[in-house]
This record gives C-alpha cells, structure tokens and sequence, in this order.
C-alpha cells in the first residue's frame, strides 16, 4: 500500500472501486435492511411517542449524513484547491445530490412526526430552520455544477463556494439558535448519557446508521465513477473533433 | 406486521417516503453509471475501430 | 483605486445603471406589504422592521449583476486584472461602490418607508443604525455572488440561488436588531453579532472573490 494520494489518480481509482464498489454496495444493502427491518419490526413503542419511535431510524441516520456528506465535500474541495486531484473534485461533485437526498428525508421524515408529536408539521425551531438553509446551500452548490461548462473551472468555483458555504452555514447555525429557540430535543446519541436515548432503541439506531454510511460510500464511488467516465468520453470526443 | 396503534400512517408514511427517496437515488445513479460507462466504450470503440 | 470607484459610481449613476431602480423596487415592495397583509397598522408596526429589512436585502440583490456584468463585456475585467492593483483591491473597490450606490440610499430612504408600514418611533434609530452597519456585508457578500457567476448568460437567477443562503445571518440579525429596537427591548448582542459579521465579511471574503474572479478570468 502507497500513499492514499495514489487514490488519486483516476486510472488507479477506477480500478480499485472496481474491486471495492460491488462489496461496499452488497454490504450497504445487507446493514440498511437489517437495520430498518430491525428498527422497524422488533423494537418496543415509546412509553410516550407511542410507535412513531421507528421514525428515528431514518431520521437520525438521514440527518447525520446530510451534515456529514457537506462536511466531506467541504474536504475534497480543499484537497482540490491545495493539490489539485480531480478525482477530489468529482467525488464532491458526485457527493451532493446524495447529501441533498438525505437531507430532504430528515426534514420530511421530521415534518410527519412532528404533526402528531407536536400537533405541526412545520415548526421555525433552530435545527428545522438550519436544515432547510442547509438544502438551499446543497441547492445552489449543485446548481453552480450544472451551469459550468468548463470542468476545472466549476471545480474551482465550487471549491470556493462550499468552503465560504460552509462558514455562512455554521454563522447561520448560531443566528438561527440566538433567533428562536426551539420545540427540538437534544442530541439522540452523545457521550453524555443523561439525554440519550434508551439501548433498546440505540442497538438498531447503530446499525442503521452505518447502513447509511455504508449506502454513502457505495453511492460516492459509484457516482465517481460515472463522473470520470462521463470527463474522459467528453476529452475522447473533443479529440476526435480536433482530427 | 408489528402493532403500531394509532400512529400508524405516521410510521408507515415516513418509512414508503425516505424508501422511495433512497430507491430513486439509487436507481437514478446507477442508470447515469451504465450510461456513462456505455458512451466511454462506445468512444473508444470507434477510436480502435 | 480612488479613480475605479469613481468611474463606477458614476457609471453606476448614468441611466441604465440601475441607481434609482434598487430605491423604486424598495419603494414598491414595501407598497406592497399592506395589499398582502392587510391595512391595520398594529400589524404593519409589529412586522415593518423586518419588510423593511426584506425590502432592502431584495432591492440590494437586484443590482449585483451589475457589479462585474458591463466591466465583463466590454473588456476592462481584463485590463483591471493585468493592472498593478491587486485583484482583492478590485474586488473591494466594487464592493464599496455597489454599497455607496446601492446600500446606503436604501439606509436613508428606509425611514422615510418606516412611516407608511407605521414603524413605531423608538424603532426608526435601530433600523438606521442596523442597515447601515449590515448592508455593507450584503455587498460583499453580493460580490462574491457576482464574481461566481461573472461569465454566466443566465448568471442572474443563479446568483440570487447562490446569494441568499449567505445572506441568512446578517437578515436574523439585522432584523433582530430592527425588531427589538422597535419594540424597545435591549439590542447589543444582535448589533455586536452584525457588526462582527460585516467586519468578517469585509476582512475576509474579497480574498474569495478574487480567488473565484481569476478563475473565471482564466
């Protein structure tokens, strides 16, 4: 094994997702379900959220992702702007629909629990309210993608964005908290014991979220891929063209 | 089918929602990967032929 | 330096620049507030501090496709880009004069909209106050929007896509400032955390938009 920057090189990357796509995605597949057939089958209601306890399957797991997958973007930006891997670039490019996918199941997973839990299915609750600015920041990074022609110059300007993204979204974080404050419990899962939520739930809630995780990597190296693919039949064509 | 009382369309809406979602993403990346991967061939295809 | 915001001030003023058209949008839209919500003025009072503030963010937005938009087609991006003023200079500077021409009309006309939404009078201080400390940071911010979408044919609906989510701090906390100087309440934390946030933003974006204005230059 070399250095993880050999990663970088898409021929080597190709090839190695080659091996690695097929088992992440069968694994993937394998922790999802057994995740939410678990959660959803085989765990006790709530002595007060009755049932609607199951939605916290999907609902953590999405929630953590969305935040996590801009904060792996926020990575693979900087790594393009310091050393210029395009494979980096493309994997932040490929990463963001999957990120504004799962933020949309925590917010509409949150709005129908919230309409028996809290009588509404829309509150302006700091995390509600950060959630849906963190859509709107997903929204415009991809809409930047799209409008791009050149390549490299996307990946800069998307760089760029997501890194200056990423600071208006954490400032926003704290406007929106000092704005209102909010119906939301605490942290479902921290090291501090006294607010988490109970084993039986947390077990499966575990594993779900590593099914997430898992369904993450499989789609980024799927979706890498196609992105490389997609760069090296527009340079094949453009050769073509020139004779 | 386990009992979820009265919050059943609650439950059972959340969980076909974030599943079609999931699915959708899914499907849609692996129709753009095989679409990707045929056009490269077929490129190089011509570019050997 | 001097000689850039001069020439943009005043290309800015010229007809088609768009100097009175952010003021006329400010105009309407706060016309418009009452038709939607109706015409009590208890109502109005409680929510004009932050249409106002609504209005002159939106009115502010509408011109920053001017920024580098005339400068991009005819050429001189270039010649500003070869000239010996660093790009972050430029950046600033355009920042600065979208903000004269733009920012602070709005700063002074918005009391004189506060009396038609019935803004109550301890509020008309803290709205000049928070507009003029926060619309500098929505020109800085509007620059960097502009500078991501400089080359783009259909870079308008684009950039107010990009432009709004980065102005979602500076609106909590400027209208917060409006709001609980109107209702009399204490305002120094929302008008510390808007002032920190127009230093920061003047301090450090340009370098952003400069970064992203040679990239598109390229």
């Amino acid at each position: 094994m070399g250095s993880i920057w050999e990663y970088a090189n898409p021929v080597k990357f190709i090839r190695t997702s080659e091996i690695v796509l097929p088992w992440v995605s069968i694994l993937a597949t394998v922790t999802l379900i057994a995740g939410l057939v678990w959660g959803f089958f085989f765990t006790p209601d709530d002595y007060r959220q009755g049932s609607t306890v199951k939605i916290i399957y999907l609902h953590v797991p999405s929630a953590l992702m969305a935040i996590n997958v801009w904060f792996m973007m926020l990575v693979t930006s900087l790594i393009w702007l310091i050393r210029r891997h395009h494979v980096s670039a493309l994997a932040a490019k490929a990463a963001a629909p999957v990120g504004i996918i799962m933020t949309v199941i925590a917010l509409v997973t949150g709005a129908i629990w919230g309409q028996p839990m809290w009588g509404t299915w829309w509150a302006w609750d700091p995390r509600l309210t950060s959630f849906l600015i963190l859509f709107l920041f997903y929204l415009g990074y991809i809409a930047l993608w799209e409008a791009i022609d050149n390549p490299d110059t996307a990946a800069d300007l998307t760089s760029v964005l997501c890194i200056v993204g990423s600071v208006f979204a954490m400032l926003s974080r704290y406007a929106v908290n000092f704005w209102n404050q909010g119906l939301h419990q605490g942290a479902s899962l921290s090291l501090d014991k006294e607010e988490n939520v109970a084993d039986v739930f947390s077990t499966p809630l575990y594993v779900c979220i590593a099914g997430f995780v898992l369904l993450f990597i499989a789609l980024v190296f799927l979706r890498t891929r196609t992105e490389i693919h997609r760069r090296r039949t527009k340079a094949l064509l453009a050769r073509e063209r020139l004779g | 089918m386990p009992d979820l009382g009265k919050y059943a369309d609650t439950v059972l809406s959340s969980y076909i929602v974030s599943i079609i979602l999931l699915v959708l993403l899914v499907l849609v990346s692996l129709l753009a990967a095989r679409k990707a991967r045929a056009e490269l061939e077929q490129v190089e295809e011509r570019r050997r032929g | 330096m001097i000689a850039l915001l001069v020439r943009d001030m005043r290309l800015a003023m010229r007809a088609g620049g768009g100097f009175g058209l952010g003021l006329a949008f400010f105009l309407i839209v706060t016309v418009l507030v009452p038709f939607g919500v109706g015409p009590e003025s208890g109502l109005l009072a409680k929510i004009a501090p932050g249409i106002l503030w609504l209005g002159a963010l939106l009115a502010c937005l509408l011109s920053l496709d001017r920024i580098f938009a005339l400068d991009w087609e005819d050429g001189s991006l270039d010649l500003l880009a070869t000239s010996p003023l660093p790009m972050e200079g430029v950046v600033s500077v355009k920042a600065l004069a979208h903000w004269l021409t733009t920012g602070l009309p709005l700063c002074l006309a918005a009391p004189l909209f506060g009396l038609l939404l019935s803004l109550p009078e301890a509020g008309y201080l803290w709205l000049i106050l928070s507009l003029v400390i926060g619309t500098p940071a929505l020109s800085v911010i509007g620059t960097f929007g502009a500078a991501l979408t400089v080359g783009l044919k259909r870079g308008g609906l684009l950039l107010s896509l990009l432009v709004l989510p980065l102005y979602v701090p500076t609106l909590i906390f400027g209208a917060e400032v409006a709001r609980r100087g109107a209702e009399g309440l204490d305002t120094m934390t929302p008008l510390l955390m808007l002032g920190g946030i127009t230093c920061g933003t003047i301090a450090l974006l340009p370098f952003a938009s400069a970064l992203v204005l040679r990239v598109n230059l390229r």
